[in-house]
């Protein structure tokens, strides 16, 4: 087996909620019990719908928000103890691409202080070297030198995510989230972008979580995909695994109501009902019941455990497809 | 002239906009066209005018664009020429919209019956209060529990039952034509498929044409009959989804195709090179020449017509010009 980078044992982020001053203390159970490990070079895809907690999970995993309980291992160290000096490691070797943007670069600072400043942080190094680096990085994402000298409203969203995913690139970490990062571009654009996101993936033995709520990304990109729904993770397994053999009646759901750009192909039925639940007052039992073709009382009633299914597959269901 | 549309015949429109920048030439001639009771899916990025195309016909382009050329002949009428006062019978009653953000379309201070029982009040000339009965047939139609629904506002109902009011509201008037701009763009994929199911037994019940504006090529595969490609404020390639999907013409809409990931494909990815331009100054002739990987000489001089290639299949690009032309010398 693979060597694991990332292990996440039993990770819970609560965020408190005020409803009035009599009532018991509410929490939105964004990450609720999640458990997952995340092989060395291998590109991790978490899936869910809006609310499902996995741009949460991202953020905790690079404690970015400290969560409420669990454990967070890197490289078989426990991150969520680190202080000083060896947090500041971590960081670097943990980076992040955002989701949008138009909103995740400085609008008053050139490419080059954007860029550089990690590395001012991290490196005992001249300014003469970082301009190397940067002019470096930037080649590599593929824009010229020439931009460092330019401000981020100059550029176009493809480019402005080359920038981001640079400035991650440039600290030579690990690990890199990247939470949605093509859903703000057109899709000629996205292409370019996921295939660049590829290539330098496997030229400096990188590992990704990939966020998303797109599955067709999912199949294009990643090697294991853990399905998130309501703060829990439902299903998780080997790509393959998971697209040809969906066992969770939620992943199977999901596959679906995906659309398919192919007017040849008919979709199956499937009977679709009900609205994704609140993550701060979740269903009881099984907290896809609700929803769920196959339910029975036994869902209402009981919270399946995640279980595993088969070697490397995961499941959360009483009764698995 | 004839019309290529019984229902909707739009020719050479033609909108900018006049910024401090310059005068955005938004649309610059587009063709389009629909029977009564098509789907019609316009589909482009970014920029490239489907929603414009949409604002104009409804005449709700406002300053500083302006709609400085073109027709739009709807059920025999040009509504660009159309007096304000007429185009209100017209906007709602015989032609509705659907936005794609359905929370910030919806108002929220007023409940969610009084705001679909306008739309019916408008077109049957009656009181708020008497088309109540018909808002909650309506809502039923929709899937929503018409007891509860009428009296909440909006801030009280998700984003998919947000949008099925949107629908309800857009439908209530028994509108020949709907709009829907990207009505699921904001919804999740589950919600997504129960939107797009809804909005087909509707409009097949109704008989009512629809134009979905997307940018989602799944999408339009799944909802569409026909399919028409922007591409920077020109209408680039029209024809039936099926044909359109197997056999794209215009090197825009095969780069398009190319660069849409799907579950199940296994070769690379093939991005179109180069950015959308800028429409401020948009490239000459071709406005897709810069990034054309087949562009001639002419391309870059001269804007090709929007011609019909095959039966049913229409194109605008110097590449089968030609071959048409050859044909006809043969």
């Amino acid at each position: 087996m693979a060597e694991t980078l990332i292990k996440i044992k039993n990770l819970k982020t609560y965020f408190p909620v005020k409803k009035s001053i009599f009532s018991k203390k509410l929490f939105v159970r964004a990450v609720d019990d999640v458990n997952m490990y995340i092989p060395t070079g291998s590109t991790f895809a978490v899936v869910g719908e809006s609310g499902s907690g996995k741009t949460t999970l991202a953020r905790t995993v690079l404690r970015l928000i400290e969560p409420t309980s669990g454990e967070i291992e890197f490289e078989g160290k426990d991150i969520l103890g680190l202080k000083g000096r060896d947090l500041l490691e971590v960081r670097r070797n943990m980076q992040i691409v955002f989701q949008d943007p138009y909103n995740s670069l400085h609008p008053r600072k050139l490419i080059k202080n954007i860029i550089g400043e990690g590395m001012k942080i991290h490196f005992k190094i001249t300014d003469v070297e970082i301009r190397d680096r940067i002019a470096a990085v930037l080649k590599e994402v593929g824009l010229i030198d020439d931009h460092m000298y330019r401000y981020a409203h100059e550029f176009s969203g493809g480019q402005r995510q080359r920038i981001a995913f640079a400035r991650a690139m440039v600290l030579k970490p690990k690990f890199i989230v990247l939470d949605e990062p093509t859903s703000a571009l057109d899709v000629s654009v996205q292409a370019m972008v996921l295939k660049m996101m590829k290539e330098i993936k496997v030229q400096e033995n990188l590992t990704y979580m990939f966020i998303t709520h797109n599955l067709s990304l999912v199949d294009y990109i990643a090697d294991r995909v853990a399905v998130m729904y309501v703060g829990e993770v439902v299903e998780m397994g080997d790509k393959s695994t998971i697209f040809e053999h969906p066992s969770h009646p939620y992943t199977d759901l999901l596959m679906a109501s995906n659309p398919v750009p192919d007017p040849k192909f008919v979709r199956e039925k499937r009977l679709m009902k009900g609205e994704i639940p609140s993550s701060i007052n979740p269903p009881s039992g099984c907290r896809f019941h609700n929803r769920c073709p196959f339910a029975d009382e036994r869902c209402e009633r009981e919270a399946p455990e995640l279980r595993e299914i088969k070697p490397g597959h995961f499941v959360r269901c009483h009764y698995p497809l | 002239m004839e019309l290529r549309g019984k229902l909707l015949d739009i020719s050479n429109l033609k909108v900018s906009f006049h910024t401090y920048r310059g005068v955005v030439k938004a649309l610059n001639g587009v063709e389009l066209w629909m029977d009564s009771g098509d789907r019609l899916g316009v589909v482009g990025e970014t920029g490239c005018g489907k929603s414009v195309t949409s604002l104009a016909v409804m005449r709700l382009i406002e300053q500083p664009g302006e709609i400085q050329e073109g027709k739009v002949i709807f059920n025999g009428t040009n509504l660009v020429e159309l007096s304000e006062e007429k185009m209100n019978r017209v906007r709602g009653v015989e032609m509705s919209m659907i936005f794609q953000e359905p929370r910030s379309s919806l108002n929220p201070v007023m409940k969610v019956g009084y705001q679909i029982g306008e739309s019916i009040a408008k077109s049957k000339k009656i009181k708020i209060k008497q088309t109540y009965p018909e808002v909650k047939e309506m809502l039923r139609l929709v899937g929503l529990d018409p007891e509860r629904v009428m009296n909440s506002y909006p801030h009280e109902l998700s984003g998919g039952m947000s949008q099925r009011v949107m629908i309800g509201m857009g439908l209530a008037s028994h509108p020949k034509l709907l709009i829907a701009d990207e009505p699921t763009s904001a919804l999740d994929v589950t919600i997504q498929a129960q939107i797009l199911e809804l909005l087909d037994e509707l409009a097949r019940k109704m008989g009512n044409a629809v134009m979905l504006i997307t940018h989602d090529m799944g999408v339009v595969a799944e909802f569409c009959d026909k399919v028409l490609v922007m591409y920077a404020g020109n209408s680039v390639e029209y024809a039936s989804t099926a044909k359109l999907f197997e056999k794209p013409l215009h090197p825009y809409t095969g780069g398009l195709l190319q660069a849409v990931p799907r579950v199940g494909r296994t070769d690379e990815l093939m991005a179109i090179k180069g950015t959308v331009p800028d429409l401020v100054n948009p490239p000459s002739g071709c406005r897709f020449h810069p990034r054309c990987p087949h562009a001639m000489d002419i391309c870059k001089v001269e804007r090709p017509p929007f011609v019909e290639i095959e039966p049913d299949h229409y194109v605008a690009c110097y590449l089968f010009k030609g071959k048409s032309e050859v044909r006809e010398d043969g």
